[in-house]
């Protein structure tokens, strides 16, 4: 069995807890509806942008607006995706192969490799949970998940969901550790289909299902929402 | 300032230029794009501000392009930009991977008349690697403090869809200033717009704040529907269909090449 949309969308809102002002980029459909459904469920976010948007964007200046706020702290969480994601939480949202000859070419690396440095809770979705896509080192670093003591760097990586867990990132430790399994997987299955070491408590709690009135304000508020900047995914929601 | 005809303001655009191009979400200039490709000008340095899409495909897919400098090239929801990524993996285009607000700060460097600007981030990412333009230096009010410099960037053209001109030539863009931006640094903007105002923005105070004045404007065109296939908020949606049919055509060169003859084709008997 895999994720449902619902399911996905549920577990990053929870990652959401305590974050007030929330930022959404390009390419999110599943965070930006994760970030409505947050606010919907009182978890934290007030205040949410996403990009594209006219109904929930504040910008007046332009496309550096949300770079120039993330800088003066004014954005909380935001999320990064990768290509490729590694034990390190660095990510590759550019080729996989060699960069001059790439094997594949994804679009490029947007505001990451600034946003990772800024934003204080940065959260990393790849729905997609196999050795292919959670690497042992990622072939390009779009963004670096950690840093050297003297670079200036408030923000960086959280957590990493993908559709068989939920990663906590250790920063001082610059690794994963295992934070809930899904209902349909197991640790085993995600030992197996992680290309990186990661560590796993003793205990490792399973990832809650979302309940009725969770999956009912997904189906409602959070789909109109989300429809403005992802018609496509809203219909198939 | 007159409005010109589409191919006279197009033509305005000489070979090897490097033309700065809005995102998707941001009024992009797809009927000058079609003149363009019909002019066939060639030897294009794309400088996407800070992305861009089927506007920067499709004059990839024609051969038009040598350099392209972007944070990302992708259609959006309907998936990778397919003649971009073929041109990547066969290396016939130039790529400079950037960062979004590298590309606004280097912009922004034009805009002061500055050499450059420093920006936070960007340190031990591969992006930074690649750039043999980019340096680090140690910040001279600080210690031990690492920051990337960016060289100024200036576009030889900005060319973009926005709301509205007036006769004077000032150009209404509301709260899309990157579009000011794009403007303020290049050397030449050429503007395709939705509609033509009556009279004088600036005689409206409410108005004046959104104006991009004429001082920065080269060459308008009016032209409804100007970023079709792409949408102009609070005028038209995106057409996901017509986007749909060019993802389809545009999987193989062939394709590509089959869709943009009957494409112009079309543009021309109209």
């Amino acid at each position: 069995m895999s994720a449902s949309a619902p399911f996905l969308i549920a577990t990053l809102a929870h990652q959401l807890a305590g974050s007030r002002r929330v930022a959404v980029g390009a390419l999110s459909p599943m965070p930006g509806s994760a970030a409505f459904l947050a606010r919907a469920q009182g978890l934290g976010p007030r205040q949410i942008t996403v990009l594209g948007s006219r109904s929930n964007n504040d910008f007046t200046e332009g496309g550096r607006e949300l770079f120039d706020r993330a800088a003066q702290g004014r954005i909380d969480a935001f999320f990064l995706g990768g290509a490729q994601i590694d034990g390190g939480a660095n990510i590759n949202l550019v080729a996989v192969g060699d960069y001059a000859h790439p094997r594949a070419r994804f679009p490029g690396s947007f505001g990451s490799s600034y946003l990772y440095f800024l934003i204080p809770r940065v959260i990393l979705f790849r729905e997609e949970h196999t050795p292919r896509t959670l690497v042992e080192k990622v072939d390009f670093i779009s963004a670096p998940g950690t840093s050297p003591a003297n670079v200036y760097r408030p923000g960086g990586p959280a957590a990493l969901v993908t559709g068989r867990c939920v990663f906590a990132f250790d920063r001082a430790k610059g690794r994963f550790r295992l934070e809930s399994v899904h209902p349909w997987s197991s640790i085993e299955e995600v030992r197996d289909e992680t290309g990186f070491a990661f560590e796993v408590p003793a205990e490792v709690p399973t990832t809650p299902e979302p309940d009725a009135a969770t999956l009912a304000l997904i189906a409602g508020p959070v789909r109109e929402q989300i429809a403005e900047t992802y018609p496509a995914f809203a219909a198939a929601l | 300032m007159e409005p010109l005809a589409i191919d006279e303001a197009v033509a305005r655009i000489a070979p090897g230029m490097m033309v700065a191009l809005p995102p998707e979400y941001c009024g992009v200039a797809m009927a000058a794009t079609r003149e363009l490709l019909h002019q066939g000008t060639g030897g294009l340095h794309l400088l996407a501000v800070p992305q861009s899409g089927l506007q920067a495909d499709m004059l990839i897919g024609a051969g038009r392009v040598a350099t392209v400098e972007a944070a990302a090239i992708t259609l959006g929801e309907q998936g990778p930009a397919p003649r971009f990524t073929a041109a990547v993996k066969s290396g016939t285009i130039r790529m400079v991977d950037a960062t979004c607000p590298a590309i606004h700060a280097a912009l922004q460097a034009s805009e002061k008349g500055l050499p450059f600007l420093p920006l936070r981030g960007i340190l031990g990412s591969d992006v930074l690697a690649h750039r043999g333009d980019w340096r680090v230096i140690d910040n001279p009010f600080g210690n031990d403090d690492p920051i990337v410099l960016l060289p100024a960037i200036r576009p030889d053209v900005a060319l973009f869809h926005c709301e509205m001109a007036d006769s004077n030539g000032n150009l209404w863009i509301g709260r899309r200033r990157e579009l000011a931006t794009m403007a303020h640094a290049s050397s030449m903007t050429i503007a395709t717009v939705e509609t033509l105002y009556e009279g004088d923005l600036f005689a409206d105070e409410t108005l004046a704040a959104g104006v991009l004045p004429a001082a920065y404007v080269d060459a308008i065109v009016h032209v409804p529907r100007g970023a079709w296939p792409l949408a102009m908020p609070g005028h038209y949606e995106r057409d996901s269909a017509a986007i749909a049919g060019y993802v389809a055509a545009a999987a193989s060169a062939g394709g590509f090449a089959a869709w943009l003859a009957e494409h112009l084709a079309r543009d021309e008997a109209a």
